[in-house]
């Protein structure tokens, strides 16, 4: 038995710690998530003025910037009874795909790709072969030629010729697990660097209507960039025609460039569609709204839970109840009063007490407190959030959007529907998803384009606006799918001022430790069982892990099953 | 250059053999946004800066290593460069019950923070976390949070506030330093002057409004449609030193104010607890003077009065709020 120690998790946001405990044949037996940051935005939001709550909320994140100041002026609407206006509802919409087509990317590239592509081997290709692969897989892309692959190899060369191989050295190239051939390599690499150079453009689109990326600006009652059609310092034309190009781009990226690489890496990993399952249970909110917020029905993004992989059953959620969402701290550094050991977001308390090892420690005590992550469990389930949820839960639920995409993509690799419930399903369901995302854009720029002809310039809803409208006391909640899975934002209001504020975040529900009765969390069910082929140089653990896309700063860790070390770390 | 062509290819040949500086970009109670903005850069591209410019040695939002090699390299890096590598913080440090609430490898972040500072040629503080504090360090801060400049007082720190910063800011100032092998001129609280030197409000194109007791009165309103100032409406660009309404954002697409929002003072210090963010600006005292910044608009010579007065609060509030030391000069700065 081996303890490998995997801190810190790099290419994700924030600080992820792992541990995983190896048998005598190198599968992992058990394995405990630590989330090692914490920084108490909930506590410091008490007394704030409801409408600010956005901004602060929104530097929960900066790599899904947007997710968490959406979710809060819904929260803050929600509590006041605002109902926003069409163009802004859309507006929203439309800044929220755009982040699912910029994260989604920056994630498969540039935080993801490297557990799959060898870099080293790319000096090994041959361009004119890699541009023969590049025009077979996507014979869209216009720049699939032997100069450009013999450019990019020189580049590279050039880098590691240097001797100073920066972001790029120590890594695990050579190790056994890679198996794309060296064409296969260079050409994912090159378009690690195309994807890194147009990433900076679609995000215009939060620029134009927020004002700066990343974190753009929100306002509770709409959206604050007013609509003139016939103004010069507002959206207008000029305005539209430039958020109507980068959506353009963003599809024949998202075609030419994400989907082709996404299907061509897969089709060389197929053992890891038997990989990295997990839980079995997943769960998405819903969102992007069509009619309003409230109506559930018409949502792009359905809600629903499925649960134990049974595709025939999904089954209704509801935020509001005391008795659904809940989270404990049973291994989590936090303290509960006495007698309470599940707390719904309205009820919820945040009160740090660490009891971990004093650092510098060498490994944590998975029987004890090891995160500060709490656990959010849904009528006691334990979870799976994000874009496989989100594609289980469309998938299941009949939509035809979700079937034909999953389907389409069933059918190129040959593969069955069990195929998803894996590491790579999880990684293919986020390209999926974005498929979606931009047709989604663009239904949503010819939505907004439409609401403008009928002659509602309409962006904001400001009649509750000053707090002297407000009643002294209210309480809401505010939802949003974000990138990485389901997230909710939960505030009571006393006298016009913040009287307490919850956030149930997706990486809580995915990277959660344990809880009182002993279910494990996303990441740490879905690195059972998974063979470790040289435990020094985990990519194993680092292709899991990162197929959820974390967002926090992590450490992984493997313990024995009855909790003793078993073995000296192997890797820390 | 007046040399001979035959010496060129050579002058090529040096510069690109000159090893790259390196780089150790560490992560404390951060959001990344800073990175994210750093990947923003249009001019130059971070593919450029990364591959030609610095050797980006320790980042783990980019890194391919993890877990153990990434430390190794770190301290690697700093046995083999002393006094040579730059290093750039994102986040800051909690300081309440020893660091525990952000720790790497098992190690506080207090603690590896400490310990790279110390044979670094320069510390680059990315973003208002690492400048001033940031959100986790507003009331009650109930990590400890404190901004790098407290926890390093004897280092040479440039302070590249904003939440984030611009990503041109960014590369602007690590370019800058590059090309000249010395820091660009720093303002009383470390900031680069030359983007920091003067605030939103004397720039910005809205200011013809505020001159002229033009206000967005509330949104979208006429006055909004029509791009009318935002004071009213709690803008912070009278308090706010940053380039937004110069450099603008992504590119030059837009920023806060063209797009219908006003300024939140995300680069200055204490911002988060300087708010409502949507109350104007009369919440802030303005010593020695009595009327109040509603009233001034109205008339140019009180608009000049208001002016000083902004600029005065904001001084004294900067130096009320963190007692930073005199930064160095660029002069003092040795490579």
């Amino acid at each position: 038995m081996k303890r490998v120690v995997v801190d810190p998790i790099t290419r994700i946001e924030g600080h992820l710690r792992v541990e995983a405990m190896l048998n005598d044949r190198g599968v992992i037996e058990n394995a405990m998530s630590s989330g090692t940051m914490w920084r108490g935005i909930e506590l410091i939001l008490e007394g704030r003025d409801p409408r600010d709550a956005w901004a602060f909320c929104e530097r929960i994140c900066g790599v899904c910037t947007t997710v968490h100041a959406l979710a809060s002026v819904r929260a803050v609407e929600n509590a006041l009874g605002i109902k926003v206006p069409p163009n802004a509802e859309i507006i929203r919409n439309i800044m929220f795909l755009t982040q699912y087509v910029q994260d989604h990317i920056i994630h498969f590239y540039h935080l993801h790709a490297l557990d799959w592509v060898d870099i080293v081997s790319a000096l090994k290709a041959n361009p004119k072969a890699t541009a023969d692969l590049a025009q077979t897989v996507s014979p869209s892309w216009p720049t699939s030629t032997p100069g450009y692959f013999t450019d990019v190899q020189n580049t590279i060369k050039k880098f590691v010729e240097s001797g100073q191989l920066g972001i790029f050295q120590n890594a695990y190239w050579g190790h056994p697990a890679y198996k794309l051939p060296p064409e296969a390599n260079l050409m994912a690499v090159a378009h690690y660097l195309e994807a890194l150079k147009w990433q900076k453009e679609i995000i215009k689109i939060h620029t134009i209507f927020g004002g700066k990326n990343p974190h753009p600006n929100y306002l509770v009652g709409g959206v604050a960039s007013p609509i003139a059609m016939n103004g010069d310092n507002a959206i207008n034309m000029e305005r539209l025609n430039l958020v109507r190009d980068l959506i353009s781009e963003a599809k024949r990226v998202v075609d030419g460039l994400y989907i082709p690489d996404l299907l061509a890496v897969a089709s060389f990993y197929p053992e890891w569609t038997k990989i990295g399952g997990g839980l079995g249970n997943y769960m998405t909110y819903g969102d992007l709204p069509q009619n309003g917020i409230d109506d559930l029905s018409h949502f792009r993004i359905p809600r629903g839970i499925v649960l134990n992989k049974n595709l025939a059953d999904v089954l209704p959620l509801d935020l509001a109840d005391a008795g659904q969402v809940r989270e404990e701290v049973t291994h989590s550094w936090y303290t509960y009063p006495e007698g309470k050991d599940a707390l719904h977001p309205w009820d919820g308390i945040t009160e740090p007490k660490y009891s971990g090892p004093k650092p510098p420690y060498k490994e944590l005590d998975e029987n004890g407190k090891y995160s500060w992550l709490k656990s959010p469990r849904w009528k006691g389930n334990a979870m799976e959030v994000g874009p496989l949820a989100r594609m289980i839960v469309g998938y299941a639920s009949g939509n035809t959007e979700y079937k034909d995409v999953v389907n389409d993509a069933l059918g190129r690799l040959k593969l069955p529907a069990t195929a998803l419930f894996s590491t790579l399903g999880r990684t293919a369901a986020r390209g999926l998803e974005t498929k979606l995302a931009v047709q989604w854009l663009q239904d949503e720029y010819d939505h907004l384009i439409a609401n403008l002809k009928s002659g509602d310039t309409s962006t904001a809803e400001t009649s509750k606006w000053n707090p002297s409208t407000w009643s002294e006391d209210a309480k809401g909640f505010g939802f949003s799918e974000a990138p990485r899975g389901s997230l909710g934002h939960w505030v009571k209001i006393h006298g016009g001022k913040i009287a307490s504020y919850q956030i149930v975040v997706p990486s809580t529900w995915n990277a959660s430790p344990k809880d009182a009765k002993g279910q494990h969390g996303a990441y740490e069910a879905a690195l059972m069982g998974t063979p470790m082929a040289d435990p020094q140089r985990p990519v194993e653990i680092l292709r899991t892990i990162h197929s959820f896309d974390p967002c926090l700063a992590c450490a992984s860790h493997v313990i024995g099953p009855d909790g003793r070390t078993l073995a000296e770390v192997v890797v820390r | 250059m007046g040399l001979e062509a035959v010496m060129v290819p050579r002058v090529v040949e040096a510069m690109e053999k000159k090893p790259r500086i390196p780089v150790l970009w560490l992560h404390g109670l951060e959001c990344t946004c800073c990175s994210e903005s750093f990947i923003r850069s249009a001019h130059p591209v971070a593919q450029d800066v990364v591959l030609n410019m610095i050797s980006l040695d320790y980042d783990d939002t980019l890194q391919a290593a993890a877990g153990f090699q990434v430390e190794e390299i770190r301290k690697r890096i700093i046995k083999e460069y002393p006094g040579e590598y730059l290093l750039a913080v994102e986040g800051n440090a909690p300081t309440r019950d020893g660091g525990v609430y952000c720790t790497v490898g098992g190690d506080t972040f207090l603690n590896i923070l400490t310990e790279t500072a110390e044979k670094a040629k320069a510390i680059v503080a990315w973003g208002s976390c690492a400048s001033n504090g940031c959100v986790q360090a507003a009331k009650p801060n109930p990590t400890g949070a404190k901004p790098i400049h407290e926890l390093l007082p004897h280092h040479t720190i440039i302070n590249v506030p904003g939440c984030p910063p611009i990503g041109e800011v960014m590369t602007g100032v690590l370019t800058y330093i590059l090309t000249f092998g010395a820091l660009p001129e720093l303002d009383r609280v470390g900031r680069p002057k030359m983007f920091y030197g003067q605030r939103l409000h004397d720039k910005c194109y809205r200011r013809p409004f505020f001159d002229a007791g033009m206000f967005v009165e509330a949104w979208d309103d006429e006055g909004a449609r029509k791009g009318w100032c935002l004071y009213k409406m709690g803008c912070r660009g009278p308090t706010t030193y940053n380039s937004c309404s110069t450099v603008k954002w992504n590119n030059g697409v837009s920023w806060p104010i063209g797009s219908g929002h006003g300024c939140i003072g995300c680069a200055e210090a204490n911002f988060w607890d300087n708010g409502p963010f949507y109350n104007r600006l009369t919440t802030i005292p303005v010593p020695g003077i009595e009327s109040t910044p509603d009233q001034i608009g109205k008339t140019l010579t009180v608009v000049a009065a208001a002016g000083c007065a902004a600029h005065l609060t904001s001084h004294l509030l900067r130096k009320a709020g963190t007692k930073q030391k005199e930064a160095p000069a660029a002069e003092e700065t040795k490579s």
